[in-house]
């Protein structure tokens, strides 16, 4: 600790920050442009300057930018004194002289830190009298919109999207008053981070161009904190709603997860939930056809329910990693531990169980986001990480920086902090990152060392790097390539050297030896080296949540069914056409009664409105993660709370939980009075399951008030109270109650800041835009005031030795009629939901079905060229080829979850055969 | 001192006198709608939603007048035509709640809510007091002539491309290579 | 006719000439207090307005019968109604002509201060039992108003009592027949007068509900005919009062000309628009002024009247 005085006052701060940092620390307001907490400091806008005195002598001072000045022992600043106060105003004055006059129509303002600023600093009157320069737009893609007069040339786009996301396709241009922030030509931005320009422009260059379609200030709307369901790594949103649609989703800071970012997925993934083919009304299917269905109203569903439950020969329960643990955990808790089935694939279970039991029964940690970026070398198994978890893949490109910027600022003295020298001494200089995967990836770029192979080839070489890592490791026989063990010898020698080694892998490629590969490497790791980390990418949301409260995987349910042992199936947000091949999907579809819990029509509600049945078949309107509270369980194992934000229209539709849970008050299960609440469902599952006991801390219980009050979901200035509903009744209802969580559904409520969990927005008095999370942090780019939100649930055993595994696959033999299938993911796409938004349908790839340029030459398939592909003897599918000269002999990738390709369960073996043209 | 309390109870007598006399005095009050009181004009009556001197809608739905507004009884949707200029797609306000407080003119940035002198706008029906746009749009420029909001912002809207706007230059050429 | 009939004519007659009273004054009232205020007070409705309380009673019938759910319910509703009921019964000992009177009581005058007792129970209940702070503080300053005014209220009538002899109200007025007790009872008047605006809480004395403070008072919670029988209540305790200072003080029905009973209404207005013009004159004291004018002013001043109207009596003898 450092002492520094700031306007005379002493203040002790942890001499590693330079003053800029310090003074918003310590809860001062300093205007600044350039700077980001994430990207550190350049000095280029020249905003924050302060007055500097050499010792309490010096009255005369000198004028510094506080971002490059660096707190140390005995620094002297005034942030007030005039002629810095005069200094911070002609520099606002000369940045708002070519500013448009906007305000009105611009997307940021209301939540712009230019206005702020300006504000902050007030500047109130345009002298100048010259008149002001223009530029043209770009369109940059669905995602962001360009609005170039407004730029202030603090250059923090550039240095977001191309140094710290590792984006090539945008740039400045030009020089002087008129330089340019854009792409060399109009076009789609490829980053899968482009999203974060919205927030990273200080004023409205860049804005939201979905949210722009309906745009509402800030101020407008409803906002709760919520979890992205999007990928496994659980990154905090706020979602906000306005008119009861969901606008738009932002950035909820969580210093141990996704910090400043998240990536386009989860910021533009949302508008399944406005879906107009949303299920809003529960209803009967009876008999064949669509006009059989019949809507329930409010008395008959649970009746209608309570004759299927009671009219049942036997119930399965048929869970969703996608669905919220409450969800799960009463569904399991209705139909009873041995007839809960987890709802995913055979193998997508076994890769999950492998998981967690790596995570849970090695010793192995977890790390979260925060640790990921902090390694200094990664080693990625088999996982396409940019595309399967692209946060961790944001994280992964901050890892490979760490190596040089250590020896930068240990060597040359630069502070940390000094981004603009830093970059310069370490140039194009790359930390360890070795990479084994099926096909090429963005990260390869950065990587010190790429192998693509089959996902048992993966799996021997990681079984090999551990090998060479620890000689308690098994040996994997058979023959390696000489370039596979030269990868293996140089990642070994890597994260050997290293003192945070990190290895990634995940469920991506389905394969178990892969992950048990990884684990090896880690534990090998982790007999030197206690600091080693595994990071295990889950296939979905909540899939480690899932697998802590169990199921068999859902091919037993088909059995179960076939064999005649449950007439009856309980389907929870789940499609077994995702899940199963289509013969499976149809023989469970043909249980004599069928519940469906959704929010969106399946494939098998279309299968189940189309077919004919005996019983009763009902659906009913599940609320998705905005119209709903829940608990999910990232794959770091962190259990955070996500919040209902908002009633969607008709409001007949509940979170699957509460449908669960009346349906058990109903039948009069014992103990189900005591399920009432999200805390009683919460604590129950905990006492039933000791490995989720955590979840109930995630958030506050509901009864949670600060000084009496509940916290408000809307802004203080939220607008239109007394007009919205005008329009259909001038008689103003009473707000929803909010009976299970502390936040409330108006702007009534405290106003003061929140603990974590329940940050529902970041605003503080004079910082509108999202710059005000500095008020929220403890230290400015640290943790949350009070600690982050989430509950680590997985840590790992308290091992004396490490218990490797030993089943290490054969070399990978390619078939000469068949290829081994594996599934490729696309960050846009891949995933169901956000697959529904305009804008990611709009950048997803069209299907095609990928091989090597040597496979296809040898079966005569071309590039474009249609492709018959047939896994198994159901699913059949024509698909154009993509040649890719990555792919590994004898492996085809087929796109995962891309829309329509239902009942491909992969890997398999499969056929590909041209098609002729006729 | 105990005198003077007692002399002002004589204070009290006059009081009662004093406001006596006033039974015969004249009557201020304006017996409403026989006589038309004076109306100024700016007198604070039912709210107005104006046109530019162009004869568009000058609302650019920036949604401050709902801000500003402290019975929150103006909602309103921003949306945009296909050059991007903006506009309410519905703008409610509703009466039965309005306090004709003129916050919401003084918040407007283009001159688009003006308040009017009418303020006869009693209903038998609370409903009848919710104004859509089109009850709240009047063909004229209102209180407030010539000004023309996307004359002056930066944006570019049908008829005005980047640098024809008042007081701009024309748009950068980003690849030219003059100082 | 029998006997029964006449006292049924007789007590029903009272009755609706009071409630007509009472709502007449709800017109006179506004009226007057607008003409003192450079105003005309409501002349919409019917001639002059004169058609005003019958649209205030529809209005006031109209409204929702709300109780609040905090209020303590059975006291909540009885409360306004005994206002009404203790004023009323006392305009059964009124004399207001010769014969005119439905009980001609030997105690009348001790029935009056019994009922005016009884009447502070409708304003201590009704604000306790609105369960609200305001309310409940302004049933306390109408309890210790009460209390404070009636010792030196009945005190004040003493003179009058030994100067006639007698505490039934008609052999009072008989006995003013030669000399109205305004005279030489002016002491007892002027207190009385003071006391009985105290009494009816009207201003400058209406501290139980002191809007601009309390918010109404022991009202505060009271809407629809609840609200109206406190109303009509005060309206009835006006009239009492008025009527009382005529009978004690101004003779009754004694006059010239016209026939008794025109006299006694004549005499009574007066004292009613006496009153308005209190209400639109004169501020109202604080609290601690009330009461002390009350202890230390009136009450002193009563003692002496009746030592000096005594002393005056025994000297006489």
């Amino acid at each position: 600790m450092v002492t520094v005085y700031i306007d005379g006052k002493s203040y002790q701060v942890d001499g590693q920050q330079n003053m800029l940092d310090a003074c918003l620390s310590l809860g001062m307001d300093l205007p600044y442009f350039c700077w980001h907490p994430a990207m550190h400091s350049v000095g280029a806008c020249r905003q924050c300057a302060v007055k500097q005195f050499k010792d309490e002598n010096d009255k005369k001072g000198k004028i510094v930018m506080a971002c490059m000045t660096p707190a140390a022992e005995g620094t002297r600043i005034s942030i007030k004194d005039p002629e810095a106060v005069e200094f911070r105003g002609r520099v606002i004055e000369w940045l708002m002289l070519n500013h448009p006059h906007d305000c009105p129509v611009c997307d940021e303002g209301g939540e712009c830190h230019l206005q702020d600023m300006t504000v902050m600093t007030g500047h109130v009157y345009r002298r100048t009298r010259f008149k002001k320069r223009t530029h043209k737009n770009q369109y940059l893609g669905p995602f962001v919109n360009h609005e170039m007069n407004r730029c202030i040339q603090c250059y923090r786009c550039v240095r977001f999207y191309n140094d710290y996301a590792g984006g090539r396709d945008f740039g400045v241009f030009a020089a002087h008053d008129s330089v340019y922030f854009g792409r060399h030509e109009d076009g789609v931005l490829e980053s899968e981070f482009s999203g974060n320009l919205v927030e990273v422009c200080p004023t409205g260059v860049f804005t939201d161009r979905v949210f722009k379609k309906q745009y509402t200030r800030k101020w407008d709307l409803q906002t709760a904190p919520s979890i992205c369901v999007h990928c496994s790594l659980g990154c905090n949103i706020i979602p906000g709603e306005r008119y009861g649609a969901l606008r738009r989703i932002r950035n909820r800071y969580n210093g141990e997860v996704n910090g400043y970012f998240i990536c386009d997925r989860g910021r533009y993934g949302f508008e399944f939930v406005n879906s107009p083919m949303r299920i809003r009304e529960p209803y009967l299917l009876s008999g064949e056809g669509t006009d059989t269905r019949k809507t329930l109203k409010e008395g008959e569903v649970l009746s209608a329910l309570k004759a299927v439950i009671e009219g049942a020969k036997g119930i399965i329960g048929i869970g969703s990693p996608r669905a919220s643990l409450e969800a799960n955990y009463l569904l399991q808790k209705l139909v009873g531990p041995e007839n809960f089935y987890s709802g995913a694939s055979k193998t997508e279970s076994g890769v999950v169980g492998q998981m967690l039991s790596v995570l849970s029964d090695g010793p192995v940690r977890t790390p979260s986001l925060r640790e990921a970026a902090n390694a200094d070398a990664v080693f990625v198994l088999g996982e396409d990480v940019p595309n399967t978890a692209p946060m961790l893949g944001l994280a992964l490109r901050q890892a490979v920086r760490h190596r040089p910027v250590e020896r930068v600022t240990s060597e040359l003295k630069i502070p940390r902090w000094n981004d603009y020298a830093i970059r310069e001494a370490i140039q194009e200089e790359k930390g360890p990152l070795f990479i084994a995967s099926v096909t090429g990836g963005r990260l390869d770029s950065i990587a010190s060392g790429v192998f693509h192979a089959a996902p048992d080839d993966i799996a021997r070489l990681g079984f090999r790097v551990a090998q060479a890592l620890s000689p308690n490791a098994p040996v994997a026989g058979g023959h390696f390539e000489a370039d596979a063990l030269s990868f293996a010898e140089r990642a070994a020698k890597a994260l050997r050297e290293a003192k945070r080694p990190l290895v990634v892998s995940g469920a991506g490629t389905r394969s178990s030896a892969v992950l048990q590969a990884a684990a090896n490497i880690a534990w090998a790791l982790w007999e030197d080296n206690r600091n080693a980390a595994l990071s295990l990418v889950a296939p979905e949301c909540n899939s480690l949540g899932l697998a802590l409260i169990g199921g068999h995987d859902i091919s037993g349910a088909v059995r179960a069914v076939e064999e005649g042992r449950a007439d009856t199936v309980i389907i929870l947000e789940n499609d077994p056409f995702d899940r199963l091949d289509m013969p499976g999907a149809e023989s469970l579809l043909r249980a004599r009664q069928v519940i469906v819990l959704d929010y969106l029509p399946t494939h098998s509600i279309d299968r189940l409105q189309a077919a004919a049945a005996a019983g009763a078949r009902v659906v009913l309107p599940a609320a998705p993660f905005a119209e709903g509270s829940g608990t999910l369980v990232s794959s770091e194992g962190r259990a955070q709370r996500f919040y209902k934000v908002f009633s969607g229209p008709g409001e007949r539709s509940a979170e699957s939980w509460r449908w669960l849970r009346d349906l058990l008050l109903e039948l009069g299960r014992p103990g189900s009075e005591a399920l009432f609440s999200l805390d009683e469902v919460l604590s129950a599952m905990g006492r039933e399951f000791p490995a989720l006991g955590g979840a109930v801390k995630a958030g506050p219980p509901s009864d949670y008030r600060i000084k009496g009050m509940k916290i408000p979901r809307q802004p203080h200035r939220y607008s239109g109270r007394t007009a919205i509903r005008a329009a259909l009744d001038v008689h103003e209802p009473k707000p929803p109650e909010d009976a299970d969580s502390p936040l409330s559904f108006s702007m009534e409520g405290y106003e003061g800041q929140p603990p974590a969990p329940l940050t529902a927005r970041f605003w503080a008095p004079g910082w509108n835009s999202v710059q005000s999370v500095n008020k929220f942090q403890g230290h400015v780019g640290g943790h949350m005031k009070g600690g982050d939100s989430g509950i680590r649930l997985i840590e790992p055993a308290k091992a004396k030795e490490t218990h490797y595994f030993t089943d290490i696959p054969g070399p990978f033999v390619p078939r000469d009629d068949e290829f081994f299938v594996v599934p490729l993911h696309h960050v846009f796409g891949s995933e169901r939901l956000s697959a529904m938004s305009s804008g990611i349908a709009e950048l997803m790839p069209s299907p095609y079905i990928a091989l090597n340029d040597s496979d296809a030459e040898l079966r005569s398939l071309t590039d474009g060229g249609e492709a018959r592909v047939e896994l198994g003897s159901f699913a059949s599918f024509r698909l154009p080829i993509r040649l890719d000269a990555f792919m590994p002999r004898g492996v085809a990738g087929f796109p995962f979850g891309l829309p329509g390709l239902h009942g491909a369960v992969l890997p398999a073996w499969g056929k590909i055969t041209a098609v002729k043209q006729t | 001192m105990k005198g003077k309390k007692l002399l002002g109870m004589f204070s009290i007598l006059k009081t009662l006198w004093v406001v006596f006399l006033h039974l015969f005095k004249r009557k201020v009050t304006v017996l409403y709608p026989e006589e038309k009181p004076y109306i100024p004009p700016r007198w604070r009556g039912r709210i107005i939603l104006s046109r530019d001197p162009d004869g568009a809608e000058r609302c650019v739905a920036c949604y401050l007048c709902a801000a500003a507004c402290p019975v929150d009884c103006i909602s309103l949707q921003a949306t945009e035509d296909e050059y991007g200029r903006r506009y309410p797609e519905f703008f409610r306000i509703n009466f039965s709640r309005c306090i004709f407080c003129g916050y919401c003119e003084e918040a407007c940035p283009t001159y688009a809510i003006q308040l009017t002198t009418d303020f006869e706008m009693s209903e038998y029906n609370r409903q009848n007091l919710v104004y859509e746009k089109e009850d709240l749009l009047i063909s004229g420029t209102g209180k407030y002539h010539g000004y023309n909001f996307y004359k002056v912002a930066g944006l570019s809207i049908k008829g005005k491309e980047k640098g024809e706007g008042e007081n701009e230059l024309p748009p950068v050429d980003v690849k030219g290579l003059m100082p | 006719m029998s006997q029964t009939v006449i006292h049924l004519i007789m007590v029903f007659g009272v009755l609706g000439v009071m409630m007509s009273i009472a709502a007449g004054l709800i017109w006179v009232e506004r009226r007057l207090l607008g003409l003192w205020q450079d105003r005309y007070g409501p002349n919409r409705v019917g001639p002059l307005g004169m058609l005003q309380p019958l649209a205030d009673v529809i209005k006031i019938l109209a409204k929702e019968d709300w109780v609040p759910p905090f209020a303590d319910r059975p006291v909540f509703t009885l409360a306004p109604a005994i206002v009404v009921i203790t004023v009323l019964l006392v305009f059964a000992v009124m004399p207001f002509a010769p014969g005119i009177v439905v009980a001609d009581l030997n105690i009348g005058v001790l029935y009056f201060l019994a009922m005016s007792s009884l009447g502070v129970y409708s304003v201590a209940l009704g604000g306790w039992a609105s369960g609200n702070k305001y309310s409940l503080i302004g049933a306390l300053r109408a309890s210790a108003q009460m209390i404070s005014y009636e010792v030196f209220m009945g005190l004040s009538i003493m003179g009058v009592v030994m100067m006639s002899g007698s505490f039934d109200l008609r052999r009072i007025v008989e006995a003013q027949r030669g000399l109205w007790y305004i005279v030489p009872q002016f002491i007892g008047f002027a207190v009385f007068l003071v006391a009985g605006v105290a009494e009816t809480h009207r201003l400058p004395f209406d501290l139980p509900e002191a809007e601009s403070e309390l918010v109404a008072g022991f009202h505060s919670e009271y809407s629809g005919m609840k609200f109206g029988l406190f109303f009509v209540g005060e309206y009835l305790g006006i009239t009492l009062i008025s009527m009382l200072i005529t009978t004690l003080f101004l003779g009754g029905w004694y006059g010239p000309v016209l026939p008794p009973v025109v006299w006694f209404f004549i005499k009574t207005f007066f004292f009613i628009g006496f009153f308005i013009l209190l209400r639109a004159a004169l501020p109202r004291p604080r609290y601690d002024q009330l009461i002390r004018i009350g202890w230390k002013l009136m009450l002193p001043l009563s003692l002496l009247n009746i030592v000096v109207t005594g002393g005056i009596m025994l000297a006489a003898r």
